[in-house]
């Protein structure tokens, strides 16, 4: 059982970020945590001792310095496998950001298992990490590209899986656990079933919801789940791609260089084991043992309190946005099916005037296509505002957040 | 709100009511320019009689700023030679609305301001060079353009 108190004064003052001011003296009110999450003072700490004190490569030599980063290296490994019940530590795999972890299939996995004919499917609300690698691919293959719609609650329609399904054709399901611009959670036990029944392989981009939710990879299914350490209070330059071993061994390296390789001759290389084949070079050793001290921080939350904060904190911002005049609130609008999450537009209003006079009190949202064009085009809208929540989100917040909408919709006399 | 206003009554009413706004069918010259951030979009159209313009118009979605910018811009243009218009400076557009500013507090938002100047600049680069067959009239308008933000 986790603890039920869930200390919001005791969080916030672990981030020193959060005692800053910004603009004219305005307490700042970070409601950008979908971009990426602010980083507790145990993660810093983490980087600082890591540079002062342990500095140095991995893997290779065998002085005290390099066994004690190659330790915290592989201890950062075990705690991530751990935190997402993977039993095989090897399937993780460290990558720059979900970003690289999506490209490496598509890479890695992709030229060897698509071929024309073929059908990928992805969604109308991916983020675009998770259309233009497909693109490249399908356009090289000659397979075909296919897009589950969204609904006018922003939900995905799956019986258009189905379909895609029912041709046989399917070989790779590329979809969001949770959409980074409506906070969309998607039903994916449902579309996992669904694959596993055709046959086709299924990836998951994670990004949004590694960070919110206990994601349990082990009971899940999936066969790639790819995820960013930035935006669950780590660093920057970090994240991972989980796949099955049986897949992993059968795929060919995605980057080649040191430390992926067993022998190099001339004319021919055989590859590392598992994971260290898909990590070509030095890794980002520094950021990736500090990582270790986020996962630690979630954890003793606990990411059943992490979500159960970001479900109250949302059903309160939706129910006090929807009264302001001119609004319009994109997505599910039902806290129980969306992340942290909340897109909206003011009538005429661009949404960059939006966040423009939000930013002069202090608040930081996010306006702009949030790297999902295909879904702007959705709702036929060249861009949003979109305010996202995390752990040390408080109410006040959101009201000072209320009243800087109020205060647009007095700029523009809506 | 702070010291330098950026929401004016005339940028709020430019905005909703941009000047020349249109469309030019087969204009002499035609610039399509858009700002990936914001997702500010635009065509400018302008029709040019020798060496004078004598039609401007744009259309297209954009922010507040945007909007404003590119109505004024229209208006300042209109009926103007192509050399004075050549040498227009970014400031001569920002101090009509007020928005100097900007320059230095907001290097995100001045490409808003100044998308339609680009365009323009762009636009009569490539008359002169494509149509005029005259690279020395386009001058440096290109590489004024691509430094405007």
């Amino acid at each position: 059982m986790q603890s039920t108190t869930y200390s919001l004064d005791s969080i916030r003052s672990d981030f020193p970020v959060l005692e800053r001011k910004v603009r004219d003296n305005k307490p700042l009110v970070y409601l950008d945590n979908a971009a990426t999450a602010q980083k507790p003072i145990q993660v810093i700490d983490a980087i600082t001792d890591y540079y002062k004190n342990h500095n140095s490569n991995i893997h290779r030599a065998v002085h005290a310095l390099a066994e004690e980063s190659t330790e915290a290296f592989e201890a950062t490994r075990s705690k991530v496998a751990k935190f997402l019940n993977v039993a095989n530590t090897k399937e993780i795999i460290f990558v720059k950001g979900t970003t690289e972890a999506i490209n490496l299939v598509a890479y890695a996995w992709g030229r060897d298992n698509v071929q024309k004919g073929d059908i990928v499917v992805t969604t109308e609300y991916e983020h675009h990490s998770n259309i233009v690698p497909w693109q490249i691919l399908t356009q090289e293959t000659g397979a075909d590209l296919k897009y589950i719609d969204i609904d006018e609650n922003g939900e995905l329609m799956l019986e258009q899986l189905d379909e895609y399904l029912a041709t046989g054709k399917v070989k790779l399901v590329a979809i969001s656990h949770v959409s980074n611009v409506l906070g969309t959670i998607t039903d994916v036990k449902e579309v996992i079933k669904k694959c596993k029944n055709a046959d086709a392989k299924i990836l998951i981009d994670g990004a949004q919801a590694v960070p919110h939710m206990k994601v349990d990879i082990g009971n899940l299914g999936c066969d790639f789940y790819a995820f960013s350490a930035h935006k669950m209070l780590g660093p920057t330059g970090v994240g991972v791609l989980w796949a099955r071993k049986e897949l992993l061994e059968n795929m060919r390296p995605f980057l080649g260089g040191g430390d992926m390789i067993r022998e190099v001759h001339k004319y021919e290389t055989t590859y590392n084991d598992l994971p260290y084949k898909f990590e070509a070079g030095t890794p980002n050793v520094a950021d990736v043992i500090c990582f270790s001290a986020a996962i630690d921080y979630l954890t003793k939350i606990g990411m059943d309190n992490v979500r159960n904060h970001e479900i109250e904190l949302t059903e309160y911002a939706l129910e006090k946005m929807s009264k302001v005049k001119g609004i319009v609130i994109y997505g599910t609008k039902d806290p129980k099916k969306q992340g942290g999450v909340i897109s909206f537009n003011f009538n005429d209003v661009h949404p960059h005037d939006v966040a423009t006079i939000v930013d002069k009190n202090g608040v930081a949202i996010r306006s702009g296509h949030h790297c999902a064009q295909v879904l702007m085009e959705k709702l036929e809208v060249a861009a949003t505002n979109r305010a996202s929540f995390y752990i040390y989100t408080t109410k006040q917040e959101i009201d000072v957040l209320i009243d800087s909408l109020e205060e647009v919709a007095k700029v523009f006399k809506l | 709100m702070s010291a330098d206003p950026i929401y004016t009554e005339m940028i709020i009413e430019y905005s909703r009511n941009p000047s020349n706004f249109g469309k030019i069918e087969n204009p002499h010259i035609h610039r399509h320019d858009s700002n990936p951030l914001c997702g500010d979009s635009i065509d400018l159209y302008v029709n040019v009689d020798g060496n004078k313009i004598t039609e401007v118009k744009f259309d297209g979605k954009g922010c507040a700023i945007c909007m404003a910018c590119t109505s004024v811009l229209t208006e300042m243009i209109q009926g103007k030679n192509l050399e004075e218009v050549k040498n227009f400076k970014k400031d001569d557009l920002l101090s009509e609305l007020g928005l100097g500013h900007l320059i230095k507090t907001s290097p995100v938002r001045i490409k808003c301001a100044l998308l339609s100047l680009k365009a323009l600049k762009y636009g009569i680069y490539s008359y002169f060079v494509d149509k005029m067959n005259d690279t020395e009239a386009a001058g440096n308008l290109k590489e004024e353009a691509a430094s405007l933000y």
